[in-house]
């Protein structure tokens, strides 16, 4: 019962001031783990879309998932992992590439389906979308020196099929 | 055809004139000069100039819990609203319905450090439902109107409202919104059908059951619907600090407060149930002791407007998310229809134990000829307004005594910060309550800490005339941490008696009230009746009580409900290490 698994959460949020800190503030305010958060308006100006990843276990997101609804900013949200669902962040690695890395980086990258946005003679800048699962497993999969760098969007994702969010 | 412009401050008013404010609690400074001069020009709404921003947001709820109706604060920006900071988290942690306005600094300034600037919204998020910054005139109506039904509404809650200088200074046309539609924020009134079917089956089905009410019953008024179901089914129930009064105390089903200072019979009742039908509570750590051991037999229907409340701290067998009047006269509806009948042998059985449970007699103390004991201040003053009075507390043991030996019959007749626990609240609370209802006698029960916290009120309480008698308990000591030294750290009593203490006759008397001192037990009766005949003067009464007198029953905190410690058999107090971490 006690497992304390990874959740994503993604809300419909009023587009305004201090709406954010709402969000931020429950999760410090009642000692829950944000593991990452994206958040951006949407096509409707009046809302933002927040993607939350944490951890806990099912009675802890029950409660999340409920003192969430109770903001009155938030509009709605969907418990992603519920459903079947793409999970997608965007994550920029500054790489050392020089002698035989260099190859083998380039290499990596493209396995990963990665692409380099910018070289220099001893650097690669590599852009690499999917799931936080791949995202680590790049990390892992290249030299830990090589790493001078990373830059991770947080998770961000949507339900599969005809299913939609929307206020 | 175009309307009259007015000022931001003039609409402001003009808003709570429509919203039907009768009384505005406030201390005036430089960011709402504006809206005092709003104040000068108009009498429809009447403002109540207390001498501390923590007493407006006390003040403006207790009139809120007597009356049923929104209290309003108003408070300049910095200080003003940091002080009401404490008042406003009272507020939200008991769920009363409050609107806080507090000025702010011009909108140019705003980030500037400027004098008298805080974040207001920054620094109240966390105790209150919701709060809102008006930067734009012409949102100002509109926020108004949704603040108070945001407020008033689903689980009550403080709201905020930040108004910077420049927007009451500002002119627009006032329109004033009759409805508000808020997409995010819709509360479930109407309970779900099937799940209160299948709650009357379990309810129905009991050998054992046990009927336990909280505040919400009080907030939602919907304390005739509880008495009826309750009546209808004949079981026991018990209720809450904060619930008192929902169902009449003197009536035979009630076995009184549970929890850690509860009735031997309710938490008994509670721990041996079978079914247990939770009304507007939320299963604070108080009332369960150690959630391990909860209600181990139990399956429970949980009624609660406010779905985080639901299997928050104990797992619910059947959650019903609704407003309790509402949901329970939907089941009211369905037993009666359907002619559904609880099983009378078992109930008569568990009659039976729980009046054996009954004649331990756990509110026996040992009364004195040459000591006042404060349960007899409390008895004396329940027989001398006849039951009927709106009292007010402190925290402290005082207030357990209150709650113990005062039998309220009926609901918004007993008034107390029980969430948070705040000293200072009674006296403020007290006229509020006063305000609201000027004819009922009203009492704050207190002691020599908590009234020392909000003492400047006395001040307010003269310059309005309302007549609120004070009952100080005073044992010289902040009794409960005494109390809790004693039992748990070997009677070493640190910081918790009080070396020097005012002559609380001639502090009255300075305030333009009448003091009296009460030292012998012959005396309580007779100085409780002189001072309820005053009916026109504030009365203060210095009890000078047994300084060593405990609360009982206990549940050390940690404990479950079956381990109780009762008067007599106080030696039988071990150390419970849990019970020090959860204090």
């Amino acid at each position: 019962m006690n497992n304390n698994n990874r959740h994503m959460i993604s809300i419909l949020l009023e587009n305004e001031a201090g709406a954010l800190s709402r969000v931020a503030n429950l999760f410090s305010a009642r000692g829950y783990n944000i593991e990452s958060l994206s958040v951006a308006p949407t096509d409707d100006e009046t809302l933002s879309r927040l993607t939350l990843v944490t951890y806990g276990s099912e009675q802890i997101i029950e409660q999340i998932v409920k003192q969430l609804n109770k903001l009155v900013d938030v509009v709605k949200l969907i418990d992603l992992t519920e459903t079947e669902a793409i999970e997608r962040e965007l994550m920029l690695v500054k790489t050392k590439a020089t002698g035989e890395q260099r190859a083998e980086m380039k290499r990596l990258a493209d396995i990963f389906g990665g692409h380099v946005l910018d070289v220099t003679d001893a650097t690669y800048t590599i852009e690499l979308t999917g799931a936080g699962k791949k995202l680590d497993n790049f990390l892992r999969a290249i030299e830990k020196d090589a790493i001078l760098e990373v830059v991770r969007s947080g998770a961000t994702g949507i339900a599969l099929g005809q299913k939609a969010l929307h206020a | 055809m175009t309307m009259e412009l007015i000022t931001g401050a003039e609409i402001l008013i003009r808003c709570l004139k429509e919203e039907g404010v009768e009384y505005l609690f406030g201390y005036p400074g430089g960011a709402v000069l504006h809206i005092y001069d709003a104040i000068y020009v108009q009498n429809d709404v009447k403002h109540v100039l207390v001498r501390h921003e923590q007493g407006a947001a006390h003040a403006a709820d207790g009139y809120a819990r007597a009356s049923g109706k929104p209290g309003v604060v108003l408070v300049t920006s910095g200080p003003g609203v940091t002080n009401a900071v404490t008042g406003i988290a009272t507020a939200y942690m008991d769920s009363v319905p409050m609107v806080i306005i507090s000025g702010q600094v011009p909108t140019a300034l705003i980030g500037n450090d400027a004098f008298q600037e805080v974040d207001a919204v920054g620094i109240t998020r966390p105790c209150v439902k919701h709060n809102f910054l008006v930067k734009d005139i012409n949102k100002l109506a509109e926020t108004i109107k949704q603040a108070f039904y945001i407020a008033t509404t689903g689980r009550p809650g403080p709201v905020l409202i930040d108004v910077p200088k420049d927007v009451t200074i500002a002119k627009a046309e006032f329109h004033y919104p009759k409805k508000v539609k808020l997409r995010s924020y819709n509360p479930t009134v109407k309970g779900h059908a099937g799940q209160i079917r299948k709650a009357v089956d379990l309810i129905l089905s009991a050998k054992r059951p046990i009927i336990y009410t909280g505040g919400g019953v009080i907030l939602s008024d919907g304390s005739p619907e509880l008495v009826e179901l309750t009546q209808l089914l004949g079981y026991p129930i018990t209720n809450t600090l904060m619930g008192l009064g929902a169902y009449p105390a003197t009536d035979k089903q009630f076995v009184g407060m549970l929890g850690m200072h509860g009735t031997y019979e309710s938490n008994l009742a509670m721990h041996h149930c079978d079914v247990l039908i939770a009304i507007g509570a939320r299963f604070d750590d108080r009332v369960t002791g150690k959630l391990e051991k909860f209600c181990p037999e139990a399956r429970i229907v949980h009624v609660d407007i406010d779905p985080s409340s639901i299997s928050k701290n104990v797992r619910v067998d059947i959650p019903i998310v609704g407003s309790v009047p509402n949901v329970l006269r939907t089941m009211i509806n369905v037993i009666r229809d359907e002619k559904l009948k609880p099983d009378a042998e078992a109930l008569a059985r568990w009659w039976r134990q729980i009046d054996e449970w009954r004649a331990v007699k756990s509110l026996s103390y040992r009364a004195s000829d040459t000591v006042i004991k404060p349960q007899f201040v409390v008895q004396k003053l329940y027989e001398v307004t006849g039951g009927k009075a709106i009292i007010t507390s402190d925290v402290g043991q005082h207030q357990m005594w209150a709650a113990q030996y005062y039998h309220f019959d009926q609901p918004r007749q007993w008034i107390n910060s029980g969430g948070l626990g705040t000293m200072g609240f009674g006296l403020p609370a007290a006229m509020g309550a006063k305000l609201a209802f000027p004819d009922r006698d009203v009492a704050c029960i207190t002691g020599d800490g908590s009234i020392q916290m909000m003492l400047q009120e006395l001040s307010t309480m003269k310059q309005y005339q309302t007549p609120v008698k004070i009952v100080n308990l005073n044992n010289g000591y902040l009794g409960m941490v005494r109390q809790w030294q004693e039992f748990f750290y070997q009677k070493r009593y640190c910081m918790t008696y009080f070396e020097a203490l005012p002559d609380f006759v001639k502090l009255a008397e300075a305030y333009g009230h009448t003091g009296m001192q009460i030292e012998k037990p012959g005396d309580v009766e007779g100085a409780l009746r002189e001072a309820f005949a005053m009916k026109d003067r504030t009365v203060f009464l210095d009890f000078l009580t047994d300084q060593s007198e405990n609360v009982f029953p206990m549940i050390p905190s940690g404990g479950s409900q079956n381990e109780m410690l009762l008067a007599e058999r106080d030696e039988m107090i071990s150390t419970h290490d849990e019970g020090m971490v959860l204090l």
